[in-house]
Formats: C-alpha cells, structure tokens, sequence
C-alpha cells in the first residue's frame, strides 16, 4: 500500500531521540489500548486465515468432516485436473481483458465530458454514479429481469429475431460486461476525475498559449499526468474482474453450457457443491491469491515511468 | 505485499488533491478548508452559435444520462405495473411486494436480518477504526507501521479466498451460520478503507487543539470525545456510509457462511425467490424485491453524495 503516503505521514510527526523515557512509554501503552481492537480483528479475521488457507490447502479437508492430516501436493494436482479449471481461467482472463477496457476507456471518457461545473454536468455525473450506490447482487438480479426473455423490456424484440441475452457463450460474455460497464463506469469515472483535477490547470494554459489542438494537449498533458490515476485504476478493474463472483453466480450460473465459469465460482463449487472439499478449494484459493499478487506487481512494473528514478 | 503507485505525482495526488489551482473543481467534494478555487476560464463565444453548436452535445450526454438511469426507472415502474405470470396481473399495484413479504420467513424477517448486519458491521466499523484512527495519528507505540501495513494489506488479498478458511475459523469459533460471524468478516473487510480515512481526518486536525486539552488536565480518552470528535465527525459519516453500502449488499459472505433459510439477508433471499415456484421465476417479484434492496441505497447516496465522494478524493482507494 501507499508508501508514498506512509513516509510523507512519518515525516510529519514527532521523532523523539533518547533513551525511553515514563512519558514515551505512556504513550505506547494508550497507542496499543486504542489500536487493541484493529489489532485484534486483523491477527483473528486476516491473519489467522490467511495462514489457515495455506495450512487447508495442504490437508485432505472434507466441508463435512474438517481436518484429516496432510496430503500435499494433492490438493494442488486435483485442481490443475479439475475439468473446469483451464476453462475457467482462460474465460475469467477474457472477460477482465473485455471489461478493463472498457470500463478504463468508458471512465475516462466520461471524465472528460463533466469534467467541468455546471448545473447540466453535475446531473449528468449523478446520473453515472447511481449504479454505482447498487450493490453488485442486486444490479445482477436487475439484470436478470432486464436480459428476460420473457418478462424484460426486449422481450417481444427477442422473440421475432430467436436470439437472447444470454442464450450463447458470446452473448452470455458481452450481456454481462454491458452490466458491469453500467455498475461500474461512474466509480471510475469519478476516480479520473480525482486524478484529472490533480493536474495543474498552468499545463494547459501553457499548452493553449502555444496553440495546442484539443488532442496534442490529451496525448501531451493529459495522459501523462494523468498515469498514477491510470494506473490505480487498471490495477482495481483487474483484481475486480479477475475476481468475478456475483454477475455470474446470479446472472448466468456458469452457463451456457459451462462457459461463463469464474475461478471464483470454482473456488465456490468445489467447496459447497458438489466435491464438497475445502481442501482443494484451498489450493485453488491459494493459486488466485498468488497469481493476484505476481499480475498486481507485473501491472505495477509496466505502469512505472522509466522517466523517473 | 507492498504496492504503490511509485511517482512524486501519484503522491501528490493521493494526499494533497487541492495541491494547486484547479481548473476542475468536483463540487460537494468537502474537506477540511478547501482553499478558494479560481474560475473556469472559458473562451468567449455568442450565446446562439453556442446553443446551435451544443445541439449534438445535448442529444449525446442526454441520451448518456437516459442508459444509466432507463434499467432503474424502468424496473421501478415494472415492479408495480400488470405483468403475466405474477401476483399483479390486471392494473397498477402493489401485488409483487405481496409476494414478496410472503415469501418464506417474510420480507421482513429479511429485512430485519439485513439491518442487523448492516447496523452491526456500521457500528463496529466506526468504533474500531475512530480509536484505531486515533491511535494512528496521535501515538508512537512499537509495531505502529506494521500493523498499518498489515490493515491496508486487507485490500490485496482477494475477499472470495479469504472465505474459504473464515468459513472453517467461524465454525470453529462458534460463529458459522451466525448473523454476528457475518457482521464481524464484513467489519474486518471494512478496516483498510475506514482506518485510512479516519486516520488522515484525525492528521487534518491541528495538533495544539487536542495537545491544549491535555495541558488543562484532559486524558487522552476526554480529548477524544469531547475535543476530537466533533472535527472528525465528516470521516465518520464517509465511513460509516460505505460500511452500510457494503454490508447491505453483500452476497458473498452470507452465501457462503449462512446456512438456515431465515437468517439470510435481503440480497440472498431475493436470488433464491427466482427459482422456487416449480422452478418459473416471478418476475415481478424479483423486481419487487430489487427495490427494496435499491432504494435505501440510492436515498443514501443522493442525501450524503459529497460524503460518498470525500471517500474517493481521501486517497484511500490508491492502492
């Protein structure tokens, strides 16, 4: 996380020097007493977990019996031979290709256009970000009703040409993005717009002094500075998408035909339906978590500028 | 698990957003004394060339506006108009909200559940993170940038793979199948978010205010309450809204760590209502049921909305 931030946040505050003195230890003690319950919900809840997850997937863990010893690397080859896995992977990676990039463009477009105040923008940014107070299950049983071929407003349209939202694989995918773009596209939009007002006004006025068409001025000014927001938000549309879960489990259970499994749906079909085995959902858990970790540091690679040290 | 953004500019726009004249200014984007913005300065153009010329700009974001709004009016409006194969068959009315407080324990045993976690996980969250906030800004004890770093390390382990072994700990604990066990795995998932912005809220206050409370004989503890806590108390609502918004719409963890019929929350029961009648989904009760889940959502947002986007502008998303 933001180290940036943490050494700007350890600058400012006090350094003492010497020995511990009464006063300093005070100090610690309420620190630690006023912490005591972030600390414990982190060690319990986060911690604790995370290590269990690794501990799980290394035993044969039935849901119904729980711990019955090590088995490692059992759990590990069950999942690469789990009929779904490969699928999974290549549809959930597919479908964060699809919606990252439409949600990054989408975002940034529509930063662009209520970028400035005025009575008509602020509704029109008002009106982007209401989905986006939705909770994603219910935006996805919105949906639900919205794609029906019998009860949405498309219904009778359906009906004469035989196709539907989510009849095929392909129409299932792009049905699906449409909503995510819907949900998501005003989140994004206002974290361009943070990033879009980080920008020193003195740039552009420059570049239009120097006569600057509208789209040297993007290309030069814009999409530059505008990186660490790009940036951020590639990294949270990516662990968001690789992380699908709700969209699919409520709008298309994995079908048609098995296409539209996520790996978190795996996750959660190996561990309560069916195999009923929380060892190898474990091992799949552990796989996302550290694949998660080597895309997020490859995405942080790639966005770093060369320019700077 | 460390990432960050690693340039002077992703700082400067994490933590100083005003740094700067901007041009662009988010209205109801409050903080602490914003500094006065200058104005827009606009090219100068006739009024009429300007509206003839705007025409397709008109027609383009209206018709903008119309595709995010169209699925919520429309669903709203469906859910109390005539519709086959549901309780409301012949004119406008409420049958489809009939279904659904009939449905199973009733919409209100639902409701109630959803609350309860909700209240619960806003509670917590607020508690937790004002003190921890506190103890952040204010102390230097050992361990300090350890445990800050493991509570934003949270938001880099994803939420799905982190149920699978809660499920198993809260079974252990006795909290499985527990509207309390949910609250405390949402609250624990809320602790990035609300720790960072109350802890910059309590930085944003002048140290002499609380330091001079304490001259005059104050504890630590009545600095809080009585000095502190009224200048943090825009953090508080950020938080406590996004813990609500959260905790009333989440699917995964109930899902997963709810397994009686009656204690499950609203979004749960309205997915499983789809399927239940001889397998043909009402959908008007669906619908019904998306907006009761919708509404206290968007009332939120639209009374707190410069509090919604305080949240962005904190910083606190940057990852």
């Amino acid at each position: 996380m933001s180290v940036s931030m943490m050494s700007g946040r350890a600058g400012r505050s006090r350094r003492r020097s010497g020995p511990a003195s009464p006063a300093r230890r005070g100090q610690a003690v309420k620190g630690w007493l006023y912490v005591s319950p972030t600390a414990v919900f982190v060690a319990v809840l986060f911690v604790v977990p995370l290590l269990l997850v690794v501990r799980m997937s290394l035993s044969r863990w039935p849901l119904l019996t729980g711990d019955q010893g090590f088995n490692a690397p059992d759990n590990y080859t069950k999942v690469l031979d789990n009929r779904f896995f490969a699928d999974s992977v290549v549809f959930t990676v597919k479908y964060t290709v699809l919606a990252t990039v439409l949600l990054i463009a989408l975002g940034l477009g529509l930063a662009l256009l209520v970028q400035e105040s005025s009575r008509w923008k602020g509704l029109l940014r008002a009106s982007f970000l209401i989905p986006s107070a939705l909770g994603l299950a219910s935006a996805s049983l919105l949906f639900y009703v919205l794609y029906s071929p019998i009860a949405g407003p498309a219904a009778d349209l359906m009906a004469n040409f035989g196709w539907t939202f989510l009849g095929s694989p392909n129409a299932a995918l792009f049905s699906t993005v449409f909503l995510i773009v819907w949900r998501f596209a005003g989140f994004y939009m206002l974290l361009m717009l943070v990033g879009l007002q980080g920008i020193p006004s003195e740039l552009y006025e420059a570049a239009r002094i120097d006569g600057a068409s509208r789209w040297q001025t993007f290309r030069r000014i814009t999409l530059p500075l505008l990186r660490p927001t790009l940036a951020l938000t590639t990294i949270m549309c990516v662990t968001g998408s690789l992380l699908a879960f709700e969209q699919f489990y409520i709008l298309t259970k994995g079908g048609p035909d098995n296409s539209t499994i996520t790996v978190v749906q795996l996750i959660y079909i190996m561990a309560f339906q069916g195999q009923n085995d929380l060892g190898v959902a474990a091992a799949l858990s552990v796989i996302a978590l550290i694949a998660l970790v080597v895309i997020n540091a490859v995405q942080l690679r790639a966005f770093h500028n060369p320019d700077e040290k | 698990m460390s990432t960050h953004v690693p340039t002077p500019a992703g700082a400067q726009v994490a933590t100083e957003p005003d740094a700067g004249p901007s041009a662009h200014p988010l209205p109801g984007a409050a903080r602490p004394a914003p500094p006065r913005r200058r104005p827009v300065r606009r090219a100068p153009t006739t009024r009429v060339a300007g509206l003839v010329l705007r025409t397709p700009y008109w027609i383009f974001t209206g018709s903008l506006a119309v595709i995010f709004l169209f699925p919520l009016v429309w669903t709203a409006v469906s859910s109390v108009s005539p519709q086959a194969g549901t309780n409301q068959t012949d004119g406008w009315g409420v049958g489809n909200y009939r279904t659904l407080a009939d449905y199973q324990a009733g919409i209100w045993q639902y409701l109630a559940n959803s609350a309860f976690v909700s209240l619960t996980t806003v509670v917590l969250t607020l508690a937790i993170s004002l003190l921890g906030g506190y103890a952040f800004a204010r102390f230097s004890f050992p361990g300090r940038n350890i445990l800050f770093l493991t509570t934003l390390a949270i938001l880099m382990v994803p939420y799905a793979t982190m149920l699978i072994p809660l499920y198993v700990l809260l079974n252990e604990l006795n909290l499985q199948n527990s509207l309390i066990g949910v609250a405390l795995v949402l609250t624990m998932f809320q602790l990035p978010f609300s720790t960072f912005m109350m802890r910059i809220s309590f930085e944003a206050i002048p140290r002499e205010l609380d330091e001079a409370a304490l001259v005059d004989g104050c504890s630590s503890w009545a600095a809080l309450w009585r000095v502190l806590l009224p200048a943090v108390k825009p953090g508080l609502i950020t938080v406590g809204l996004f813990a609500f918004l959260t905790a009333w719409n989440d699917f995964m963890a109930p899902l997963i760590l709810i397994n009686d019929s009656d204690k499950l929350t609203l979004p749960l029961a309205v997915s499983n209502l789809r399927g239940q009648v001889q397998g043909v989904v009402d959908y008007g009760a669906t619908e019904a049921g998306v907006v009761v889940l919708a509404l206290p959502c968007i009332v939120l947002f639209l009374l707190l909305q410069r509090h919604y986007v305080r949240g962005f502008m904190s910083g606190a998303f940057k990852g």
